[in-house]
Order: C-alpha cells, then structure tokens, then sequence
C-alpha cells in the first residue's frame, strides 16, 4: 500500500517535471524561430527601403516647352562644326524661352525657374538644333529634363503640408508645376542619363557609367593579377610544397591575411603603391593591384579546397603511367580542379567589387565627371560613387545613391549566379 | 622604344626561336621523337623561358628604375651654385625643373634649366637605347644558347619544370610579401609619428583633435593626439553589434543545424548568405538613411536625446552584417559535433533543448568561442558603417544615444583628400592602423587557434 503510493507519487513527479522540460524545450525552439525571423526581417528591411528609395532613380520626367530659337544667338554656320556649336549661347535661349512661357518678368522669378527647368536642357535644345538647323528662327516645342527638385514633386516626394520656407519648391514653383501637369507638357521616361556620364553636382544629371567603367577596368587588373598568382600559389601549396616551417608560416600567413581589415590593405597601397612606386592617385590599375592583395587569400584557400577535392587515384594513375609531377598536376588534377577555383574567384571578385575603404585610402574619392579610358586615368568605382552620393546635400541625391546600390546588387548577384551555375554544372562527386 | 613595344618584340623573337627550336628537334630525331628525352614542345618551352624570361625582366627594371637614376645624373648637371642650394630649396628647384619638362614654364626659363633639359632629355632617349639594345641582345644569347644546347640527351623537361616550379613558389611568397608590406608600411610611418608625440601620449591620452596649424604661432596649433576616444568609441559599436550579432547568430545556427528540416535549411541558408554577400557601403547606407533616423524619431518620443549619429544605429547595422558570419561559423561547429553525443543524450532520455544545452553547446564552446573572436575582430576593423553612420567628433562616453567616432572612421576622415605625407596628421592614420592591425591579429590569431585546436579534437 505504502510502496504503491510511494510509487504513484514518482509518477506524478517525474510527469510535472516532464511537463516543465517540454515547455523548456517548445520555449527554446521558439528562440530559435526568433533568431532565425529577425535575421530575415532585417534582410526584408533592408532590400525593401533600398528598393522603395531606389526605384524613382530609374525614371525622370521630362516636360515640354517651347523654345525660340534666335537666329541673333544661334549662327547656322557654327551648327557644323562641334567647337564652334559648343560656344553657342544656350543658356540664353533657354533662360528666354521659359521665362516667356510661364510669363515670369522679375529677376527672382526667373531665378526660381532654375529649380524647374534642368541645365541639362541647353544640351538637349543643342542636339536638337544641331540636327535640324531649319528651326533656327522659328519656335519648336521640345521636351526636356526637369530639375532634380521638379522631378521629385512629380514624383510626389515633395511633402506640400510643410511651411513653405521649409520646402525645396516656393508655393509659385509649385503652382507653375501644377501648370505643366494641367497642360500635359509632363510626362515620365526611362533615366537614360543615369546610365550615362559621370557624377555631377547636379542630381539630374548625375551618371553612373563613369563609375561602372572603373569598377570594370579595376576588376580586370583584380582578375588578371589574382587569378594566375592565386592558383599558382595554392597549386605549390597543396600538390609541391614541403611540409616543414616555411610552408607552414605560409599557410599562418594567408589565413591571417584573409581576416585582416580591408581598410589596412588601403593603408599598404598608400604607403607603398602610391607613394614609393609613385604610381598615379585614383587610378584603376593601383584600385586593381590592391584588391588583387585582399581577395588572394580567398582565391587561395577556396582554390586549396578545390584541388584537395580531386581524387588522389587520379594522381596516382597519371604518375603510374610514367608523368612527371609537373604533368600529372597540370594534365590532369588542375583541369578537374578548375570549375573549382573559377567559383571562388568569382565569389573573390565579387567581395572586390563591393569593397570601398581600401579605395578611399587610395584616392578613388576623387570627383569624376568624365568616363575613364585607361587602366591610368583617374576614375572612381560603384561602391565609392555610392558612398559620395551618399554624402551629398541634395535630397535628389538619396534615390541616386539606393539606384546606384540596386546596379551595383544586380552586378553581384549575376556573379554569385554565375559562381552557383558553375558549381551546380561543373562539380563532380567522386 | 616604349616597354610595351620592347616587351612585344622581345615576345616575337622568343616565339620566332621557340618554333626554329622545335624544328630543330624534330629534324635531329627525325623519325625517332622517342629517341630525345624531352618531348619537342618542352624544348620550345625551354627556348621561349630562356630567351624570354631575363630579357623581359632586365627591360622591365631598367625601365622602372630608368626615371630615379636620370634625375640623379640630371642634377649633376646643374650649375655649382644650384647644388649647393640647402636641402628645401633644392626641392622646390627641383619641382620648377619638373614642371619645365613637363611644359609648364612661367616666363622665360633659366639658361642652366634649359641646358639640364636637354642633357635629360638626350639621356633619356640613351637609356630607351639602352634597354632595347640590351633587352635584345639578351633575347638573342637566349635563343643561341637554347638552340645550341639541344641535343637527345638535354634534359628540356626537367628544366621548364624547375623554372615553373620557381614561378609557383614566388607566387606563394606574395602572401608573405603582402604580409611584410602592410607591417613595414604601416610600422614605419608610426614610428615616425611615434618619435613627434609620445607613444603613452597617443595610447593613454584621453582629447583626440588631430588639427594641427599651418604656421607653428597659429593658436591652437598643437594638435592632440590621444586615441582612448576612438578605442572606447570603437569599443561600444563593436559590443552593441555584438550583443545584435551573437544571440540572433548563435539561435539561427541553432535552429538551422539541429530543428529545421532539409527543406527549410536550403531555403534559410542562402538567404543568411545574401545578408553576407551585401557590401558594407550598403549596410552604412541603410544605417544612415533608415535606421538612425527610425531611432532618432522613436526616441525623440520617448523622451530620449538620440543623435543622429548615434552609435546604437551604427552598431545595429554592424551587427546585422556580423550575424551570417557567426551563424555560418557556428553552424559548422555545431555539425562537427560528433553525432554519438546526440545519441548518447538522447538515450539518456534527454530532450532536444537540453540536449544541445548540456551537450552541444559545451563541446562546441571553443569553436563557437572562436567564431566570435573572428567576429569581433571584424566589427572592429568594418570601416564603411562606421563612416557613414556613426559620428567623427571624439567624445569620451558610454552612451549609446551619443555620437561617437572609431578608429577606423579617425583614418578615413585623415587620409581622405589632399594630404602631404610627412604631417603628423597622415602619420597619426597610420599609427592607428598598426594599432587596429594589432587588435586584429592577436585576436584573428587567437581565435584560428582555438578553432583549429578545436577541429583536430573531433577529426
């Protein structure tokens, strides 16, 4: 009786405290869909704010007003000929032209028509003159780009319910705005601007070929350099190399190296590309050697990873059929090893290309406007051109700046898709 | 000659010397290739390196070193009373004389530059000369003595096997090259720096402003040089982006490696990668154009004082960035876990939590221990966040409200720009790299340690 109580009450113990150990364990898991959620909603965050600011830099309105063309300003003859046509007083004919359109006759007034007509049009008004020079003397209706501002407000990133001397448009630009829409001289087009020219100070005609250019020609150097000498150095190290100090020390080395802050490697091109070598400042071929140095020990060890893969009967078969080493590696493991050492380039290629301290330190901050054409012109790169938008005043700047970053994480996701098909094509279980 | 165009006739001579080589080769064994040690196209390897290798290197360096030694003939020529200029003027002639050749000339030049620029520039078109004829010259005993050595016995494979083997090896040294670089580099400017202020000065001083005055009776002009602001301030983001990173990292390792199905996982993982795969000037935009002014909003009515700059912002986003890294690192610690433990647990009627709780976590501890480390040692040396979130005045707090600035935010913000290199300004950079390279490699070191040592206890 005693012993069955005794019993009956273990049961019971044991099933309370079961009872705690499996809302321990429920509570656990629970922290683990946590952890696992908010690493998600941060992901979700992220793309979407750079998304939603991003998106409006791909298009850019236009509107259409009408221009006289002054036979006093434009002289035909100087149309032919591109110096000359470059002298021709544009400004003048825009300035006149929308002055006369929306009927502003006071000097402030015309003064605020800056914020709704972009300087870009004087170029488009040239173009247009140059390839028709029958309208010099008569009127022509022509569209043309809207200030950084204006854009926005068609965008409707202006908040209108703030005090006016708060706001980048005055209640006039805005009613002049209002006027256009009415009149349907508005309408919203591709941004092929962005794709086109360099940084600008003003944000509608900020360009980001310039940049993708140096990122390009910097990638090239990158790849060239750290491809031979990555794979030459993780073939010696896995297939040749001694075990004994030295290659040990080697090994400590490029392991270190790979945790090193990139930004140190900014201060390494400084100190030695810049100023002993005297190599040019900005340049893509010293942005390329720099990068070449960080991503060399990613490309090494994923390079390492690839050739230890290869089965060593393969090794053995080749060296039984009489091969040297020499031939055996380069014959027949290097090849299978390939596809390998291709994905982790790419993937090094790809942390290259989304890099920036290290091409502050060495000058590639500079502000260009013109498209780079050399390994040694000075140029900037996607991630540098990102962060100067960023640091601009004009608000214009901040969809400049999340269009930027959409190109520069378009970019990178066709590589690491590129490394993913490789792997998924090429990679052989054995 | 220009070195591309020397470097591409020196290529056509190896190629035109390789193809007589192996045309020689075939002629010699005629129907017996069998009969020569080395295959025909080992020769014409060994005549391409041989004729190549040091006509290419000899023009290469000649003409990286052409300019240094011209400019020390050149002013061997100036006039007696310009030599004997004191050092300083000597530099500013020497600047004017460059200009002079470089066409910049204001008003009439001087007779003496006129004369030592044209003696410059008949050196210079010598030295092309020179390297040509030299270069050549070389490319020609190369192909001679390569040809001339061939016979059925000459071991060609063996030797463009040694010379490869010898390219490998360099390329093996880069690292440690690279490695010798940055330390003497980064040492020698601080040492510099080191013998203006005094190394205790910069270590324990606690006022960083590092102007210092173009003219020594300016006010203020001595700059101050104490880095405890920036090591405290670094020291905050890093443990705020920690405290982000470590629990949301160590639970999605967690429930990736020992709760999720397959299916979840290969959905899950690639999208913790893209989080690593992000660019940190992305993550440093994201900080300053959502998350600091969300805080600055949210405090602000709260009744809290948030900066704009505030270190919470900038050291949220870091830690974001951190937590694939931990979760990846963890993640495979946790797999290396032998799975007889599991089991063992299990058996013993242990639940899963408490399985991974007592069991797990401790024997993967020192691996996980290590991930951190690494993790940490990278929230220190991440610039970009820092650049564009967090702040560049020094303060010396513990708030996380506060704008504070790090020692990586100090470099780029004294290195941006024109510099001259000799201001102990540029210098003070560097020695805050030699302090940021040494936090990060005695903790890189550590930390590769304790996983290592960790690895080989499972292995």
């Amino acid at each position: 009786m005693n012993t069955h109580a005794s019993a009956a009450s273990a049961t019971e113990v044991v099933q309370q405290g079961l009872d705690k150990r499996y809302s321990a364990e429920s509570r656990f898991k629970i922290y683990g869909i946590l952890g696992i959620s908010i690493a998600m909603v941060f992901l979700f965050i992220l793309m979407f704010s750079i998304l939603s600011t991003g998106i409006p830099a791909f298009s850019k309105s236009k509107i259409l007003l009408p221009f006289y063309m002054d036979p006093e300003v434009i002289n035909v003859e100087d149309l032919a000929d591109p110096a000359a046509a470059r002298k021709i007083n544009l400004r003048k004919i825009v300035n006149d032209s929308k002055a006369a359109f929306f009927g502003a006759t006071e000097r402030a007034d015309k003064r605020q028509l800056e914020e709704v007509v972009s300087t870009l049009a004087q170029l488009e008004v040239l173009e247009h003159i140059r390839a028709n020079p029958e309208d010099v003397g008569q009127t022509v209706e022509l569209w043309v780009t809207a200030d950084d501002e204006a854009g926005r407000w068609y965008k409707g990133e202006v908040d209108e319910t703030l005090p006016e001397n708060r706001r980048p448009l005055n209640d006039q630009q805005i009613e002049w705005l209002k006027r256009l829409t009415a009149e349907e001289r508005v309408k919203t087009t591709f941004n092929d601007t962005f794709f086109q020219g360099g940084d600008s100070r003003n944000p509608e005609q900020a360009g980001i070929l310039a940049a993708l250019k140096g990122s390009f020609l910097t990638l090239i150097v990158t790849l060239g350099l750290s491809f031979p000498v990555g794979v030459a150095a993780a073939v010696y190290l896995e297939e040749f190399a001694p075990k004994n100090r030295f290659t040990d020390l080697v090994e400590v080395n490029i392991n270190n190296l790979a945790a090193v802050p990139s930004i140190i490697f900014g201060l390494l091109g400084l100190a030695v590309f810049l100023n002993i070598f005297g190599m040019p400042r900005s340049a893509p071929v010293v942005g390329g050697l720099v990068l070449t140095l960080m991503t060399l020990p990613t490309i090494i060890i994923s390079s390492r990873a690839a050739l230890r893969a290869v089965p060593p009967s393969i090794k053995d078969a080749a060296l039984g059929l009489g091969a040297s080493p020499m031939q055996t590696v380069f014959h027949h493991v290097v090849p299978l090893a390939l596809p390998g050492m291709l994905t982790g380039t790419i993937i090094g290629l790809a942390q290259a290309l989304g890099e920036t301290a290290p091409l502050l330190m060495i000058g590639m901050v500079a502000f260009i406007v013109d498209v780079p054409q050399g390994f040694t012109d000075a140029s900037s790169v996607l991630p540098v051109q990102i962060y100067l938008w960023s640091d601009s005043a004009e608000r214009a700047f901040v969809e400049k700046t999340s269009g930027g970053i959409i190109v520069l994480l378009m970019f990178l996701i066709a590589m690491n898709a590129m490394a993913v098909l490789l792997r998924k094509k090429f990679e052989r279980r054995w | 000659m220009s070195l591309t165009s020397i470097l591409l006739i020196l290529l056509g001579i190896a190629l035109l010397g390789s193809f007589y080589a192996k045309s020689h080769v075939l002629k010699m064994a005629g129907s017996q290739v069998t009969a020569m040690h080395s295959l025909p196209n080992h020769h014409f390897a060994y005549t391409f390196l041989v004729t190549l290798l040091p006509s290419a290197i000899v023009a290469i360096i000649w003409s990286l070193s052409e300019q240094t030694v011209i400019m020390n003939l050149v002013v061997g020529t100036f006039p007696e009373n310009i030599q004997a200029l004191p050092a300083d003027l000597m530099s500013l002639t020497m600047t004017k004389f460059q200009n002079f050749l470089n066409g910049v000339v204001f008003g009439e030049p001087d007779p003496w530059m006129v004369a030592s620029g044209e003696a410059y520039v008949s050196m210079v078109s010598n030295s092309r000369w020179g390297a040509t004829l030299v270069s050549l010259i070389l490319a020609g005993l190369g192909v001679y003595w390569a040809v001339s050595r061939i016979e059925p016995q000459f071991r060609a494979r063996n030797r463009v096997e040694t010379i490869i083997k010898g390219f490998l090896i360099v390329c093996s040294i880069v690292a440690i090259l690279t490695t010798i670089g940055i330390v003497v580099s980064v040492l020698f400017e601080s040492i510099r720096f080191f013998r203006e202020i005094s190394i205790f000065e910069f270590l324990f001083g606690t006022h960083w402003s590092p102007m210092i005055a173009m003219r020594e009776d300016q006010a203020g002009s001595s700059g101050s040089f104490g880095a405890i602001p920036l090591f405290t301030g670094t020291l905050l983001i890093s443990a705020i982006a920690m405290s982000v990173a470590i629990p949301v990292g160590l639970m999605s390792a967690i429930y990736l490696s020992e709760y999720a199905n397959q299916k979840a996982r290969s959905v899950l993982k690639p999208l913790l990668e893209i989080l690593a795969g992000i660019p940190t000037v992305v993550y440093g935009f994201f900080a300053a154009l959502t998350v600091a002014p969300f805080l600055a909003q949210n405090g602000a009515s709260l009744g809290l004082d948030v900066s704009t700059e505030s270190a919470l912002a900038a050291g949220i986003v870091m830690g974001i960035m951190i937590i694939p890294f931990i979760s990846s690192l963890s993640d495979d610690v946790i797999n290396s876990v032998p799975q007889s433990l599991r089991d063992a647990a299990y058996g013993l009627g242990a639940t899963r939590s408490e399985t991974i709780r007592q069991v797990i976590l401790p024997a993967a501890l020192p691996g996980i221990v290590g991930a951190v480390l690494l993790a940490v040692s990278r929230a220190i040396g991440e610039t970009m966040i820092v650049v564009m979130a967090a702040g560049v005045a020094a303060r010396l707090t513990a708030n996380p409200l506060e704008s504070v600035t790090t020692v990586t935010v100090q470099i780029v913000k004294l290195l941006i720009g024109d510099q001259e290199f000799d201001s102990p300004k540029t210098m003070a950079a560097f020695a805050l790299g030699l302090t940021l390279l040494v936090i990060t490699l005695c903790l890189n070191i550590y930390a590769l340690h304790v996983v290592r040592k960790y690895r080989e206890q499972y292995d």
